[in-house]
């Protein structure tokens, strides 16, 4: 499948979708405290983005087989890393919280995620947080016309060092689908992979982890979980790439 | 939300291989040390010193902490082994 290039009217329309996303994550992110659990963010989340005009992408979201995604949002705590059910569980203190968010706007899809500490934290996580948040930062600089795919992902993976980079997932081309070719690493070669032209737009996901970068996916057929229970965070952003540089679509916005 | 990678590399099978006096274990690396010498944990616990080999040289895959790996370990000596497969 080829990649779709976006015209300067159709990344208004992401724009919009990327927008509303950051908007939402913004509210959530001062939402979070102890004591929460993940139903009452999810019903947050699905209240703020429907107020907002949008619908929630991820709910019903059913590929190759799996039931289908029963949240607004995946709500991971500690070692889950991404994809997890917003359920019973709350949040304690020393917790981390990884919260991603999938918004339709006018048919656009914008996907972006965040981990946050819960209260105090231990600098490990904290540490975890940061660096994961500069890997996705690194990556989007290099989201630049004549960049290749591999200095995206080279970028990332330079700048987690130390850490246990999740090699089975990745980020993906996002525009009227979630997910749109290609699919994108978060490791490779410099100068590898195809070129980067105006009007592509990626979701660029670093997940790293404490520990080893094997994850396990649990019983619900959705979780993603580190095999080795260790602490696992995870940072998305929708970027543009445009022929000023790499736009954020979803920013969050205060 | 995350994309799934695509599926992945299997080892090539043992069956063909020459050597068969070797005992197959997934391990964890847990340090590298010089020489292209790796401490790698074992599933039972036991830390085994595996160096890399050939095969894995010629086409320079490189090996990280935390990486998952497939050890050959002799019968004869239990605490030495060759890493012949990363898992990705």
């Amino acid at each position: 499948m080829p990649i779709e290039l976006k015209s300067e009217k159709e990344l208004n329309g992401m724009r919009a979708a990327g927008r509303l996303n950051g908007q939402v994550r913004a509210i959530l992110m001062k939402a979070i405290e102890p004591g929460i659990t993940g139903i009452e963010l999810d019903e947050l989340a699905t209240h703020e983005i429907e107020q907002r005009g949008g619908s929630v992408t991820f709910r019903g979201y059913a590929p190759g087989g799996k039931p289908p995604f029963p949240g607004a949002i995946c709500y991971s705590v500690n070692e889950e890393l991404v994809h997890g059910i917003p359920g019973d569980r709350s949040l304690e203190v020393g917790d981390i919280v990884s919260i991603d968010i999938g918004v339709t706007y006018d048919g656009w899809v914008s996907d972006a995620a965040f981990t946050m500490p819960v209260g105090e934290v231990s600098d490990v996580a904290n540490k975890l947080i940061n660096v994961t948040r500069q890997a996705l930062l690194c990556g989007i600089d290099n989201a630049r016309i004549g960049n290749r795919l591999g200095d995206i992902s080279n970028a990332i993976q330079n700048r987690s060092q130390g850490y246990g980079i999740v090699r089975g997932y990745g980020g993906h081309g996002i525009g009227r689908e979630m997910h749109e070719q290609p699919h994108i690493p978060n490791y490779g070669r410099k100068g590898s992979g195809i070129e980067l032209m105006q009007g592509m737009v990626f979701a660029l996901e670093p997940m790293l982890s404490i520990g080893n970068p094997e994850t396990i996916e649990l019983e619900d057929e959705w979780t993603v979980a580190m095999f080795d229970g260790s602490l696992g965070a995870h940072w998305e952003e929708t970027v543009a790439i445009t022929s000023e540089g790499p736009e954020v679509l979803t920013q969050i916005i205060e | 939300m995350a994309k799934r990678s695509k599926k992945k590399e299997t080892p090539s099978n043992p069956e063909n291989r020459k050597e068969k006096e070797v005992i197959e274990v997934e391990g964890l690396i847990k340090e590298a040390l010089p020489n292209a010498m790796f401490d790698v944990e074992l599933p039972n616990g036991h830390h085994v010193l595996a160096g890399i080999s050939g095969r894995m040289r010629m086409h320079y895959i490189r090996i990280l902490l935390g990486d998952r790996v497939l050890v050959e370990l002799s019968p004869y000596d239990l605490t030495r082994g060759r890493i012949t497969y990363r898992f990705r």
